[in-house]
């Protein structure tokens, strides 16, 4: 009997280390083929299999902020290996549709890769909650060209950076827009119970004061918005401020402007994408307010406008020359040698070097610079966003 | 709690919550119809409506209208509320019949178990809804104003728009013309019939699988309605919008007592009165909590729903 059993339990573990073999195997495959292909064009070094990652959405309802931030990621590294064509960087892409859902598994996909030395995003900042501490714990160093919700430099992620002022920044920008420059007298607040969305309204409410005159919260994926409209109507606010995404923003404007409600509606970086003129039409969409702590393409120093609308046939959009600046961090290590995730990460800590949108140095939490962030505000004109101005800080 | 914004507002949120609650009713029918005749819940239902708001809108551009054109002059507007109604009821129509054909047809001809409709039931919208998402890289499309939404109007400081009264008004006839065919006809009668006593209706030279397509087709049909009137109020259409609406619709059609076709209209305007009650009264982030909570409340009173349920029987 006792034979018997061990006998069941050799043939257990037999399978057990059976199955194991299966994935050592294939990964081995896997790492010879791409061994093959990176040692076919040049003598092996041995570091120039460096990979850097975009993580973000490429699909899913607000797609086309990540598609701006894959697009200036991919010039960079374009560009990089133009000039190194003896030791090319790979562009890896995590497509999170900006699904915190989705987001952990991504990131566990890249840690495990050692390969990956640096991740530009993760691009929204719901999905950088989910995403951030499975790359803190891989030490995988990422800098975000995007999420602005403040709490994320306040974890204790040694890995996070990001490369435009938070939504502590954002906040009194956009309130100080809504005081001086439309001189509402009563706002009425909406947020999307996003992290980032219901972050940046708590802050632009706190810096308005006594001028908010209601607020009330929309659902992600929601498209009926008769109670809020409601809501902003009986308020007779002068100005909305709306903290969200452009998915929602663009039908609730429509709705908004078909029950006649005229106060100017001011929102975020969210919704600073054509995805949201498109949704709201041209008609309600016009005279639209976005601020952001991006600059405007044209406003990038050096051949980047340029550079990139030969790339892709279009003007920049939203993010696009952070990301740019992001990944040329990233790349300037991978050039100075800084091929292990650990000398990426001090180098990126120590770095202090002018970019296309500012002089780039992290402060110990992974922001950037206090002096060099900079707001702007943009408008719906004619269904395009156009530049507006530089909000200065008053205060 | 927020009494004075709501009773000060009353008249405006009942238009509203009555003009989505007319969608949820017609999207509601398809659920119906299908469960009083087959006991199935039609999960792909919301993506049949889904289709709809898709086929409306590609019928106007193929027809010249686009997204930011200016509104079209009165006898052009008729035209093209036509066009994009047949485009919907097409598109609607035979996205219903497809998932007929393919997802539960070769099903029923095997006798297989129900809990194998439903998963082919979720598995049908999934499948349909991503596909959509992929094709059209998840964007959302706006639609070209067809009139400008104007105050037709004010009673009190009731605002009474063109859209929300059409909305209501063409929801409601399209169901009396289906109540009546139902009730009236003989293909009506043939799927009474069927919903009754399948066995015996056979017995009595009816056609079951023909009354089958029928009754998937009007769903469809009604979905295509739903849709374009939905394209009309909110404007904007995505892959993903049917998840959202196909609940409601489907507890609008509970709410009623599903199978009955007077239910699902009543069931329908009261839960989008109910939304809009509820979020005026605890914040728009409480609608969900306040529907689903007055939902359980009244099936635990009326466990069949408002009207009980019964395609044949009520009016047979």
């Amino acid at each position: 009997m006792r034979a018997l059993r061990e006998a069941e339990q050799n043939v257990n573990v037999r399978v057990r280390r059976a199955w194991l073999v299966v994935p050592v195997a294939l990964s081995a495959v896997v790492a010879m083929s791409a061994c093959a292909e990176q040692n076919g064009g040049s003598s092996a070094s041995g570091k120039c299999d460096s990979k850097i990652a975009f993580f973000g959405a490429r699909t899913g309802p607000n797609a086309n902020l990540g598609i701006n931030i894959y697009n200036g990621v991919k010039l960079a590294v374009d560009q990089y290996n133009a000039k190194h064509k003896d030791c090319k960087v790979t562009l890896e892409s995590k497509d999170s549709q900006g699904d915190e859902k989705q987001a952990p598994g991504l990131a566990q996909q890249l840690v495990q890769d050692q390969k990956v030395v640096g991740v530009v995003g993760p691009a929204f900042s719901g999905e950088s909650e989910a995403a951030d501490g499975i790359f803190d714990q891989g030490g995988l160093p990422l800098i975000s060209a995007s999420a602005t919700n403040p709490s994320l430099s306040q974890k204790g992620w040694k890995v996070f950076h990001r490369m435009l002022g938070n939504d502590n920044a954002q906040g009194p920008a956009a309130a100080t827009y809504l005081k001086d420059t439309v001189k509402a007298k009563k706002v009425f607040v909406i947020d999307d119970t996003t992290a980032y969305g219901k972050g940046l309204s708590d802050v632009v409410k706190q810096s308005l004061g006594s001028v908010v005159a209601g607020s009330d919260t929309v659902q992600p994926k929601q498209t009926d918005f008769q109670a809020t409209v409601a809501k902003v109507k009986s308020s007779k606010a002068d100005a909305i401020f709306y903290g969200g995404y452009y998915a929602e923003a663009g039908p609730f404007v429509k709705q908004l402007r078909a029950a006649n409600v005229k106060a100017t509606f001011v929102s975020d970086d969210g919704v600073k994408d054509e995805g949201f003129v498109k949704g709201a039409g041209n008609a309600a969409a016009e005279g639209s307010v976005v601020t952001c702590p991006c600059i405007p393409g044209d406003e990038a120093k050096g051949t980047f406008f340029a550079d990139y609308k030969k790339a892709f046939g279009k003007e920049p959009g939203t993010y696009g020359p952070e990301a740019f600046d992001s990944a040329n961090v990233f790349l300037d290590g991978i050039a100075a040698g800084k091929t292990a995730r650990k000398d990426m990460l001090s180098f990126i800590d120590s770095y202090d070097k002018d970019g296309v949108t500012k002089h780039i140095k992290f402060d110990k939490t992974g922001e950037i610079a206090k002096s060099e962030i900079v707001i702007w505000s943009y408008k719906v004109s004619g269904g395009e966003i156009v530049k507006d101005q530089e909000i200065k800080a008053t205060s | 709690m927020n009494f004075h914004f709501l009773f000060s507002n009353i008249g405006d949120l009942t238009v509203t919550g009555l003009s989505q609650g007319a969608i949820y009713a017609l999207i509601a029918l398809g659920y119906t119809l299908v469960y009083g005749l087959l006991k199935l819940i039609n999960f792909a239902h919301s993506e049949v409506f889904m289709m709809g708001t898709f086929g409306a809108l590609i019928a106007w551009n193929l027809t010249g209208l686009h997204e930011n054109d200016p509104t079209p002059s009165l006898p052009m507007m008729v035209v093209y509320l036509l066009v994009g109604l047949v485009g919907a009821m097409v598109w609607s129509g035979v996205t219903a019949l497809t998932v007929e054909f393919v997802a539960y047809r070769p099903l029923r001809r095997r006798n297989a178990p129900r809990l194998v409709f439903l998963i082919t039931a979720i598995g049908a919208s999934v499948a349909i809804s991503e596909a959509v998402g992929v094709i059209t890289s998840r964007n959302q499309y706006g639609m070209p104003d067809l009139f400008k939404t104007t105050n037709l109007a004010t009673i009190g400081n009731v605002h009474i728009t063109n859209v929300d009264l059409g909305v209501v008004v063409a929801a409601v006839v399209m169901m009396v013309v289906l109540d009546q065919f139902i009730n009236r006809t003989r293909l009506g009668r043939g799927i009474r019939a069927v919903a009754q006593d399948p066995d015996t209706a056979a017995l009595m030279g009816i056609n079951k699988n023909r009354v089958i397509v029928l009754t998937f087709a009007l769903g469809g049909v009604m979905a295509g309605a739903a849709a374009l009137l939905y394209n009309l109020k909110i404007g904007v259409t995505r892959a993903d919008i049917g998840f959202l609406l196909g609940i409601k619709a489907f507890t609008a059609a509970v709410l009623g007592g599903i199978g009955n076709l007077r239910g699902a209209l009543l069931g329908g305007l009261a839960l989008g009165l109910v939304e809009n009650y509820g979020s005026a009264l605890f914040g728009t982030s409480w609608r969900d909590v306040v529907a689903f909570v007055v939902l359980v409340v009244i099936l635990m009173f009326r466990p069949t729903g408002l009207l009980g349920e019964s395609l044949g029987k009520a009016r047979a």
